[in-house]
């Protein structure tokens, strides 16, 4: 027994020894302290950004719990945006951000939509496609204050005879019932359709890219034509993507600032014509959040609380959509 | 019989090319807008283009035929954009490696996300609303209304969003191999992340960093109720609070004026703008390539 221990310990103690340096070694508490510090670290400033976004909706809505009080839900029914009687109303302006913004998606989608497939589908050589991928991504580059100088100086006054002869031939429709004497709705249409384009493309571009190609290969064995198969095959897997993409373009759309209130008139009056000028929420604030006191900032701070729900419904609607719609092939 | 032959006139290869050539129509429409607004902007813009502009200041609008130049409007861009990025760029990098490193299935990083995704979709002028209310009215920062900082802080609610997404996305295509690799043969999870697969996703990383920055240097409406706008020279460490000039804020402001010496100054601005961030994008993808 005592020689069979004594060879046990031997052979445990002898590899023992070799082993030690091996062997597991807890880390020196300075290590474990940077480890856990470094995980806070990464805690705390993801919690910034619930931090930055709780705080966004506290001030906005603080700042518009007066306006909110003195106006109620009427805020958003009545179109009387009064300083010197301190009437306040922001229909024009909410009118005026969901229409630009649905109508700017009316001509992007089909222009965006249109220029996706055919940089995807094989019409063109690579390097041309490769070439309208990158014009349109410096498309989205181009500040918005810089395409609202274009709106300005070239855009608008290119426009306004067209616009006059659609007045002039059509003033039936009350969509057309004024004439264009200069900034309105209809050029910031136009302009913001411009900058959402890009978004719509690109989105577009990379979900029908993401088609496995077998798709279309069997569309075209059974016969389908190139554009039978672009309807009913492609579309349809892409159309969770493209959904997506618009319904972002429609969030940034509302929210666009600069460009719009460079070329929309600024007018707090309401009117129906498109071509006549108009309001939105974010060129009302930016127009005039400088000057405004007392319950005109209060009431500025309730449209961009309306704006910013508006924005968030928006949002969340896409990520619903694309999740419910992406089809499984 | 042989069936398999093309008939050119049948309705369906009629049909075929009339779409073909429509959205031949729509790709051009869509790009056109872009080639009309660099020539008139390179055209027009470079029209007074010349060194003076750069050293000099501009001046307020008045009956003068010069309107001076955009001196402090560049420096001012590039500060303002500066204190973003210093404030953007380490939360961003660090909400990411929580996102993608630390987080689990939990209701904490599922808000987190949500939250990133609700923050890049924020209006930008609902960002310079929010820092207007929170710190140029109620003067948190020594005191100071308009300044530099503010406007700062407003871009860096702008750039925060997309600094996540780009580290997130960025961490996630690090092979998974190389995590465990680096945990096995003892690596502490800090020392992972450092010298491990933050700098095997630098490049996409980085690559997204610098296209926010650009893109945060042509925005407008978070300034011009932040850092308002200036005429002077930012001096000294005491300018960051005080107003600030911007390119962005000085096309808005000159391009609205009546008079036609600051709508061409605006014009200028505009092209020396677009000349910064378009060359930091296509700067970005030749780098890109030529690494790769």
């Amino acid at each position: 027994m005592v020689i069979i221990f004594g060879i046990y310990c031997l052979v445990m103690t002898v590899p023992n020894g070799k082993e030690s340096q091996f062997l597991l070694r807890s880390r020196p508490p300075s290590e474990k302290l940077i480890d856990v510090g470094f995980k806070n670290l990464a805690i705390a400033t993801a919690s910034m950004v619930a931090i930055v976004l709780l705080s966004i909706v506290a001030i906005v809505f603080a700042g518009a719990l007066e306006s909110m009080g003195k106006y109620g839900l009427h805020f958003l029914f009545t179109s009387n945006w009064n300083p010197v009687t301190n009437e306040y109303g922001a229909f024009t302006a909410i009118y005026g951000t969901i229409l630009t913004s649905l109508a700017s998606l009316c001509i992007a989608i089909p222009l965006g939509v249109g220029t996706a497939i055919f940089i995807t589908e094989n019409f063109i050589p690579q390097i041309f496609k490769n070439i309208i991928g990158i014009f349109i991504e410096l498309l989205a580059a181009i500040p918005s204050v810089v395409l609202g100088l274009w709106a300005i100086f070239v855009m608008e006054p290119f426009l306004r005879p067209i616009l006059n002869s659609l007045n002039h031939y059509m003033g039936w429709i009350p969509l057309f019932s004024t004439g264009a004497s200069g900034p309105g709705v209809a050029p910031a249409i136009l302009i913001l359709s411009i900058m959402i384009l890009p978004i719509i493309t690109s989105i577009a571009r990379d979900s029908l890219n993401q088609i496995p190609s077998r798709l279309r290969e069997a569309a075209y064995g059974v016969g389908a034509t190139r554009w039978h198969t672009i309807f009913n095959v492609l579309l349809p897997a892409a159309v969770s993507g493209i959904a997506g993409g618009v319904l972002l373009a429609l969030g940034r759309a509302m929210g666009e600032t600069m460009a719009v209130t460079m070329i929309i008139g600024n007018s707090t009056n309401f009117n129906i014509s498109l071509l006549a000028p108009g309001n939105t929420i974010a060129s009302m604030i930016a127009n005039q959040f400088g000057e405004a006191d007392g319950s005109q900032v209060s009431s500025l701070m309730y449209a961009a609380f309306v704006l910013m729900s508006l924005s968030l419904l928006v949002n969340i609607i896409a990520q619903w959509l694309v999740k419910r719609l992406s089809l499984k092939y | 019989m042989n069936q398999l032959y093309y008939r050119p006139l049948s309705a369906r290869s009629i049909a075929n090319k009339s779409l073909t050539l429509f959205a031949l129509i729509l790709t051009i429409a869509s790009t056109l807008p872009l080639a009309f607004i660099l020539a008139y902007v390179i055209i027009k813009g470079g029209n007074n283009l010349n060194f003076s502009i750069f050293t000099t200041l501009p001046e307020p609008p008045g009956d003068d035929l010069s309107a001076g130049g955009i001196g402090n409007a560049v420096l001012g861009t590039f500060i303002v954009t500066g204190i973003a990025a210093l404030i953007a760029i380490p939360i961003g990098i660090g909400g990411g490696v929580y996102l993608a490193e630390y987080s689990k299935r939990g209701p904490f990083c599922k808000f987190i996300r949500f939250g990133t995704n609700v923050l890049s979709c924020v209006p930008s002028i609902i960002a310079g609303v929010f820092v207007y209310g929170a710190i140029v009215s109620t003067r948190v920062i020594s005191g100071s209304t308009f300044s530099a900082i503010a406007g700062g802080i407003s871009l860096s609610i702008l750039m925060i969003p997309s600094v996540i997404k780009t580290t997130d996305e960025g961490l996630k295509l690090v092979s998974d191999d190389l995590r465990k690799g680096a945990l096995g043969v003892g690596a502490s999870k800090f020392a992972t992340i450092v010298q491990i697969t933050l700098p095997s996703a630098l490049k996409p990383i980085a690559t997204g960093i610098i296209l926010g920055i650009s893109r945060a240097a042509g925005e407008t409406a978070p300034l011009i109720f932040t850092a308002l706008f200036s005429f002077y020279w930012s001096q000294g460490s005491q300018s960051l609070l005080e107003p600030i000039a911007s390119l962005s804020v000085l096309i808005y402001n000159f391009a609205l004026e009546p008079y036609e010496a600051q709508n061409e100054l605006a014009l200028t601005a505009a092209l020396i703008l677009i000349a910064i961030i378009l060359g930091i994008n296509i700067m970005t993808k030749i780098i890109n390539r030529l690494i790769n």
